[in-house]
């Protein structure tokens, strides 16, 4: 039985500059952002990322790591604009390949399917097609000749994805209200790695929840990583919602340089146990702005199991 | 028709509210995927009167089978709904959203991308989103809570949803099933109901002039037929929005909405 634990900082070592890179999870929602983390603390750079883009676009960003972005948006959710995104662009930071939702998901569906592109009824009519000169269109070979955009498959050299279970071998669980795109990204690349809140035995995922939740298979995993907490300040339901004070204090931290520099020299110069030493720490700051009083060992904890 | 005057003085938000609950009317057993607070109390309401066989979300991954104040829970599910299937229902049609728009312009085309140079954008936005397979695949209706000229322009700067001339040039998979319905503003109600398919004014809410709203949008608006408007009568034969009937007032204010999220999309407006 193969074992495939292993580190954040290892799944960095594994990739290399000028990969694409495939990142799961939705806006602000089940990112793996421990794993981003990694790649924020390696030396990798002209990095293309393919992302339904929340705080790990913007994180990458921000530290100049990315060469080409490939996402339909890029959004905190409750916050709508992501503030290192925005700038980013409006500095011309990187080359964008801005895609349609649907024309994302099949490319992605077409990679791992190893097809070269999938008809999709979206793109004609709009600029997508026009700020995305390389993509093509196809006629239907049919009676009715519908001329479709062929949306090119979005293969990845390597997909990051966070899950709420897993176990050694690589098969990840879901036990939140949706999968997002997470086995498709996984499928779509070359090597997959799963970071999960906590790895368990194969007797625990089927506990946890019904078969269907078993959303990724160790077929496409390559490494798995126990990373509690590693979707913060992400959300990840049901183990936990996204931190919007932490989210809120990204957002005004990114809006000036010296505020910035702070922000990530208190957060993201450590390892990841001195990240969540510090969010700790934050949330304590905060829960004293929000009651006047100090709360000591009383800061509600969002991370709560359930079964 | 016109707002009383008293305590039960409807509010442009209510007359918002009930212009975008009529997009759904007739709509049978389809989505409604309202963005924003307006339409989504539109969308709540079209189900809990004139439209029960609506299919609405939680905002996350359930279809409800309730009508819960948004924000809430979702006691009842009566279906699976995440992204990946979301966007597929897209593709069988059985879906009206009513989106937000940056920019419209006077053939429908909405742009919720970036403002300027798409290569070097003055301000980047969310970016494209689903807004190109929507409109080619389902009816789509906008919201805009603050109609300026600087939302409805004469040429979007990144064509996201697309209008009608875009996809008549696009030719016939872009107009198939393409169907940009309705337009609803904090000023009035607008389609493209007319020869050539631009934007036409449909009514203005009450209190609100045909001044205007041609003062704020960037394009010349099409008249409803048989306005004519002239010195004397400036606003002569604009159907003013209907107002939300009594029962319907009822469940926006005592049962949708009883904390007033209505009235911070659009302000209550003085004399």
């Amino acid at each position: 039985m193969t074992d495939k634990t292993m580190t954040a900082d290892d799944v960095a070592a594994r990739l290399a500059s000028g990969m694409t890179i495939g990142i799961g999870g939705w806006g602000s929602r089940r990112k793996p952002m421990a794993l981003v983390r990694a790649l924020l603390r390696s030396p990798l750079t002209d990095l293309t990322i393919v992302s339904c883009g929340g705080p790990d676009v913007g994180l990458l960003a921000a530290a100049g790591k990315i060469r080409r972005l490939v996402v339909p948006f890029v959004t905190l959710d409750s916050i709508p604009l992501e503030p290192h995104f925005r700038a980013a662009r409006e500095r011309g930071a990187f080359a964008l390949t801005e895609l349609d939702e649907a024309m994302f998901m099949w490319g992605l569906t077409a990679a791992g399917q190893r097809l070269p592109f999938l008809p999709v009824r979206a793109g004609p009519g709009s600029d997508v097609l026009r700020v995305n000169p390389h993509i093509r269109t196809v006629t239907s070979p049919y009676a009715d000749g519908e001329e479709l955009a062929a949306v090119p498959a979005l293969r990845l050299d390597a997909a990051l994805v966070h899950l709420n279970r897993a176990d050694a071998r690589g098969n990840g669980q879901y036990l939140g209200p949706d999968p997002y795109f997470d086995d498709l990204f996984c499928e779509a690349a070359d090597a997959a790695y799963v970071s999960c809140e906590r790895i368990v035995s194969g007797a625990e995922l089927g506990r946890a929840g019904c078969p269907r939740t078993l959303l990724v298979s160790r077929m496409f995993v390559s490494g798995v990583v126990e990373a509690p907490r590693g979707a913060h300040f992400t959300s990840c339901a049901p183990d936990y919602g996204r931190d919007e004070a932490f989210q809120r204090a990204y957002v005004r931290a990114a809006a000036d340089p010296d505020a910035w520099a702070a922000f990530a020299g208190r957060f993201l110069s450590g390892d990841e146990d001195d990240y969540h030493a510090a969010v700790a720490a934050f949330s304590e700051e905060t829960a004293e702005e929000t009651t006047g009083k100090p709360t000591g060992g009383t800061v509600e904890k969002t991370a709560g199991e359930r079964p | 028709m016109t707002a009383e005057a008293g305590p039960m003085t409807v509010t442009r938000a209510e007359y918002c509210v009930a212009a975008c609950a009529d997009v759904w009317r007739g709509a049978g057993e389809v989505l409604a995927s309202p963005m924003g607070t307006v339409p989504a109390l539109g969308a709540r309401l079209a189900k809990l009167t004139f439209s029960p066989g609506l299919l609405l979300t939680d905002g996350e991954a359930l279809l409800v089978g309730d009508v819960p104040e948004p924000g809430d829970g979702a006691p009842v599910a009566e279906g699976w709904l995440p992204y990946r299937r979301h966007l597929a229902l897209v593709a069988t049609g059985r879906r009206h959203v009513m989106m937000g728009a940056s920019q419209i312009d006077r053939y429908g085309n909405q742009n919720i991308s970036c403002i300027g140079d798409w290569a070097r954008p003055s301000r980047q936005l969310l970016g494209v989103r689903g807004a190109p397979v929507n409109t080619l695949n389902h009816p789509t209706s906008y919201w805009v809570p603050r109609h300026s000229p600087r939302t409805f322009v004469e040429r979007v700067d990144m064509v996201c949803g697309v209008g009608y001339d875009r996809a008549a040039a696009a030719g016939p998979s872009a107009t198939r099933y393409h169907d940009v319905r309705e337009v609803v503003s904090d000023l009035g109600v607008f389609d493209f109901a007319t020869p050539d398919r631009t934007m036409r004014i449909r009514s203005l809410h009450p209190g609100v002039r045909l001044a205007d709203v041609r003062e704020a949008t960037g394009f010349a608006l099409r008249m409803p037929d048989g306005a004519m408007p002239d010195a004397r009568t400036p606003d002569g034969g604009v159907p003013a929005t209907r107002a939300p009937d009594a029962a319907e007032l009822r469940l926006i204010r005592e049962v949708l909405d009883p904390g007033g999220m209505r009235d911070r999309e659009v302000p209550p407006c003085g004399p």
